[in-house]
């Protein structure tokens, strides 16, 4: 049977406060965050890079959690959709997918928006087609591209 | 007191008739053109802010304390017999906790079979064992420690393949069974005399659902009840199965779907994987978990049959003379099919025409219904058919189809429809489009070797609901309601139309709504699926809501000391001649209360035929060099009765049209022929849309009229509409562009140049 040598303790910062976990090395930060850290709200649904839906932000930079070993991640921080709405108000763009009708079952939706928060962090008034180029890696079944990149863009726009 | 009365209800193109229960009487629709306070107007998902901040509970997000985890070890052969297997090294790994197969399984009912756990696989992909172990890792481990001796028997997993003689016979009648025929008039002879005619195969591939959650379930049984999570579009569904397969009463089930992410037709029932879950929570007292990996959902949890269809169509006078359509899908290991002749039957009034639809069953993974399932199919071939005969006749497709559209009579049954504005579809579409830009033969696009063109197709769904479903609505002695009914949201918006529909009869704010679903203790809901849900649930509630007004305006009566008659519950208050009082207020003044009103969707006139209808445009360009299809333009018009929230049905709108695109261009199951395995079970090579292949412009319009004779609201459903004639569209633009007929769906580079080809050598 296959072993790896074991387990190690990490240290990290989740949304902003320090966290402390044991992981085989072997163990993603997607189940690291869902099944240690109970924030749920990253979502699995290929578990080998190919969906965006597991994105998360580690040092501002989006990431699939599901391809991060999270022993990869001892000192950085990471964001995930739990932690981006601040003291109960809405962030902008979460407040965008919400008026622009940017989702329908919503198993996608806390990917796209940490794509698109990524992407305001460094140009905070995006075009169509940056919005496009920031979720090219998040697929949607229920087709709500079209209001995500209307989302994005007008997320944008309440920020500046 | 209830009554049980007859009802007549479509569903999925199958028509059903039943007993139901009702109580009272149905109220009148409003008119057109009356002002609602919640209703016909685009209100926010009322569940959004859950889904934008992560906190939406999915099935996938369900962790008990002390839960196990299950996997399911899976055929690897496409059929054999499973002779042997040995579990004492999975078993003897730290941290397994039980293992079930064929051998120590108990008996479980499950699709007509008594065993979830079969003697002969039958695809690769069958559940051979389980395991269920402390942590997931353990558990994939674990499968690689079982030990199966099996006996390969020969297989077939191609559609053409398995009709033919040389296949090995599955089924002991063989592996085609006929499904279902429809004849009126005589095709034969209409054919004979039609001056032109168009005798043309078509096919269809396999396309996988790829809901973005997967299949699965969360069970836990705490010595006297089982509760179940589930992925699921109808709960109560799942409840029916766990019953059969477990032989536990109704009352010691529960099935919960708050949040769901997404099923198209899918999640229809129960699952192995639910029924597994159950037996290990039932067997070792602690909550088991089973949710399918992507490769699972891909292989094993149903799938769009590929179809091969023949269509001979006869043309004469501008008009269609005649029609044949012979289908065969291929449904795998599936029980039934999606009958790819519907609209051929009922779409346009042709007086000869004979249907034939066959069931193929091969070694590949059982079908399940996909959004409109057989009418995407079917659409694709019949709409083409219609526009390749409209260019042998030299007439303008859009007017042949006038001709034989316009009928207020359901030309199978005979029955008149309840609302039909087919031709105004096509009105608007065509204006919208610009349909008069249409040149034969296409025009010249954004450079030398880029070809444009324009086409379109029209569709026909059920969507007209039916009973039985049930509402009740809830008034707090805060003014504040529960709305509580047995649906579920499986993205579609059902939480917030619903809520628009309690607010607005009840007199109530949209905020002060809550609403429950997803839950077998509450009252009846029927399956979200078949676009029933808007015009089954949505009358329910809205009696529920004006039984609860009532009652609340009788205790208003009381506390105000004024006559019933003078009072009306507005936004929350209730206004008098003189005054308004909050409901807060005087539901305040009696001592702790609950005002429950209760409703239940009463039955359809089963004289009436109950349809949507619809049409897509398509402007396309086409590269001959490549083959490379860009989809400039897409208008969708549909007439669906009164749109209760414009937004979330554009959004319904639009999520279709690109489900279609994938249909359409990119979507294709691989199984290879020689192993039986699904060489792309994954999203890396099977090509589901993505935010770049979304058309430049997609016009959204809706006819918008209610259906008066339809339900108290004037509504049908939207789910399914806006995939059908996609796909059609989109070939029939290829071929006015380029002259080039690609008669397989999807539409890739290498058969539009081979069309590209073929049309060449012809001209
Ligand atoms: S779950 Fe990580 S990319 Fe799909
Ligand atoms: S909203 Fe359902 S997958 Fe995007």
């Amino acid at each position: 049977m296959l072993r790896g040598p074991g387990e190690a303790d990490i240290a990290f910062t989740v949304n902003g406060a320090p966290a402390k976990v044991r992981a085989a090395p072997r163990r993603t930060l997607l189940d690291t965050l869902r099944e240690t850290l109970a924030l749920t709200g990253t979502k699995k649904v290929c578990d080998e890079g190919t969906c965006g839906a597991c994105t998360v932000l580690v040092d501002g930079r989006p990431v699939y959690s599901c391809m991060t070993l999270a022993i990869t991640c001892e000192g950085k921080s990471i964001e995930t959709i739990e932690g981006i709405s601040k003291d109960g108000e809405l962030h902008p763009v979460q407040r965008a997918f919400i008026d622009a009708d940017a989702f329908q079952c919503g198993f996608c939706t806390p990917g796209q928006i940490m794509s698109i928060v990524a992407l305001l962090r460094e140009n905070s008034a995006p075009t169509e087609d940056d919005v496009r180029r920031a979720v090219a890696g998040n697929l949607c079944r229920c087709g709500a591209y079209p209001n995500i990149v209307k989302a994005g863009v007008s997320a944008g726009k309440r920020k500046s | 007191m209830p009554r049980v009365v007859k009802s007549r209800e479509e569903f999925e193109g199958e028509i059903f008739e039943s007993l139901v229960l009702v109580e009272g009487k149905d109220l009148p629709v409003a008119p057109a053109g009356t002002e609602f306070s919640e209703i016909a107007k685009s209100r926010r998902r009322v569940d959004g802010q859950q889904r934008v901040t992560g906190r939406a509970r999915y099935t996938q997000d369900v962790y008990l304390p002390g839960m196990l985890h299950v996997r399911v070890l899976r055929s690897p052969y496409p059929r054999a017999r499973v002779r042997r297997i040995d579990t004492k090294k999975a078993e003897a790994l730290p941290g397994v906790r039980g293992v079930l197969h064929r051998f120590n399984a108990p008996k479980a009912a499950f699709r007509g079979e008594e065993t979830i756990f079969r003697e002969e696989v039958r695809f690769v992909g069958d559940e051979v064992a389980a395991i269920a172990a402390d942590d997931e890792q353990t558990a994939v481990e674990a499968l690689r420690l079982i030990e199966v001796d099996y006996e390969l028997l020969p297989h077939v997993v191609d559609l053409e393949e398995a009709i033919g003689d040389m296949a090995p016979r599955l089924d002991t009648d063989g592996n085609v069974a006929e499904a279902a025929t429809h004849k009126r008039g005589d095709a034969k002879r209409g054919l004979k005399e039609a001056d032109f005619v168009v005798d043309a195969t078509y096919r269809t591939s396999t396309q996988l659902h790829n809901s973005l959650e997967t299949h699965g379930a969360v069970a836990t049984w705490d010595g006297e009840q089982l509760t179940v999570y589930e992925s699921t579009q109808h709960v109560f569904g799942v409840r029916q199965g766990l019953r059969a397969a477990l032989k536990l009463p109704f009352s010691k089930i529960r099935v919960l779907c708050d949040y769901m992410g997404g099923g198209f037709g899918s999640k229809g029932g129960v699952g192995k994987y639910s029924i597994i879950a159950s037996l290990f929570t039932m067997q070792l007292g602690r909550p088991a978990r089973c949710i399918l990996t992507r490769e699972e959902e891909n292989i094993a949890a149903g799938n769009r049959s590929a179809t091969l269809q023949q269509m001979r169509i006869g043309g004469k006078g501008g008009r269609i003379t005649a029609l044949e359509h012979i289908s065969w899908a291929n449904v795998g290991q599936g029980k039934w099919v999606a009958n790819p002749t519907g609209p051929t039957n009922t779409l346009y009034d042709i007086a000869n025409l004979s249907s034939k639809s066959y069931k193929v069953v091969t070694n590949a993974g059982s079908l399940s219904a996909f959004r409109a399932p057989g009418y995407v199919e079917g659409t694709f071939a019949l709409e083409s058919a219609i526009d390749e005969l409209a260019e042998k006749m030299g007439v303008d497709p859009l007017t042949l189809r006038r001709k034989h559209a316009a009928s207020p009579k359901d030309p199978m049954v005979g029955k008149r429809y309840s609302d039909k504005h087919l031709i105004e579809c096509y009105r608007i579409g065509a204006a919208e489009i610009g349909w008069q830009r249409r040149r034969a033969g296409g025009v010249r696009g954004s450079a030398p070797h880029r070809r444009r063109g324009i086409g379109m197709a029209t569709q026909i769904w059920g969507g007209g609901g039916g009973p039985p479903a049930y509402a009740t609505v809830h008034v707090n002695s805060d003014g504040t309601v529960v709305l509580t009914c047995g649906s579920q949201d499986i993205g579609t918006g059902t939480r917030t139309v619903l809520a628009q529909i309690c607010a607005d009869e009840l007199g109530v704010e949209l905020e002060d709504v809550h609403v429950r679903l997803g839950d077998t203790d509450n009252p009846y809901g029927p399956i979200s699926a078949g676009s029933l849900t808007t015009a089954s649930v949505g009358p329910a509630v809205r009696l529920a809501a004006r039984d609860a007004r009532e009652q609340l305006l009788g205790a208003a009566a009381g506390v105000l000391e004024t006559p019933v008659a003078e009072l009306r519950l507005e936004s929350g208050v209730v206004v008098t001649k003189g005054a308004r009082t909050p409901l807060a207020e005087i539901l305040g003044k009696v001592d702790n209360n609950t005002v429950i009103g209760k409703g239940g969707r009463h039955p359809n006139d089963p004289e009436l035929s109950l349809r949507t209808f619809g049409a897509h445009f398509a402007d396309v360009e086409v590269d001959v060099q490549t083959g490379e299809i860009t989809v400039e333009h897409i208008v969708a018009v549909h007439d669906i009765g009164r749109v209760i929230n414009p937004t979330t049905a554009r959004s319904q709108v639009e999520g279709g049209v690109l489900q279609a695109l994938g249909f359409a261009l990119s979507e294709e199951r691989f199984v290879d022929r020689a192993t039986g395995r699904v060489m792309n079970a994954n999203l890396e090579n099977y090509k589901v849309p993505t935010v770049k292949d979304v058309p430049a412009k997609i016009t959204v319009k809706f006819v918008d009229r209610p259906d008066r004779k339809a339900n108290n609201l004037g509504v049908k459903g939207l789910g399914e509409p806006p995939i059908i004639p996609t796909a059609a569209a989109i070939a029939n633009a290829v071929a006015n562009a380029t002259g080039a007929r690609v008669r397989h769906a999807p539409l890739t580079r290498a058969r539009v140049l081979e069309a590209l080809a073929i049309a060449g050598a012809r001209s």
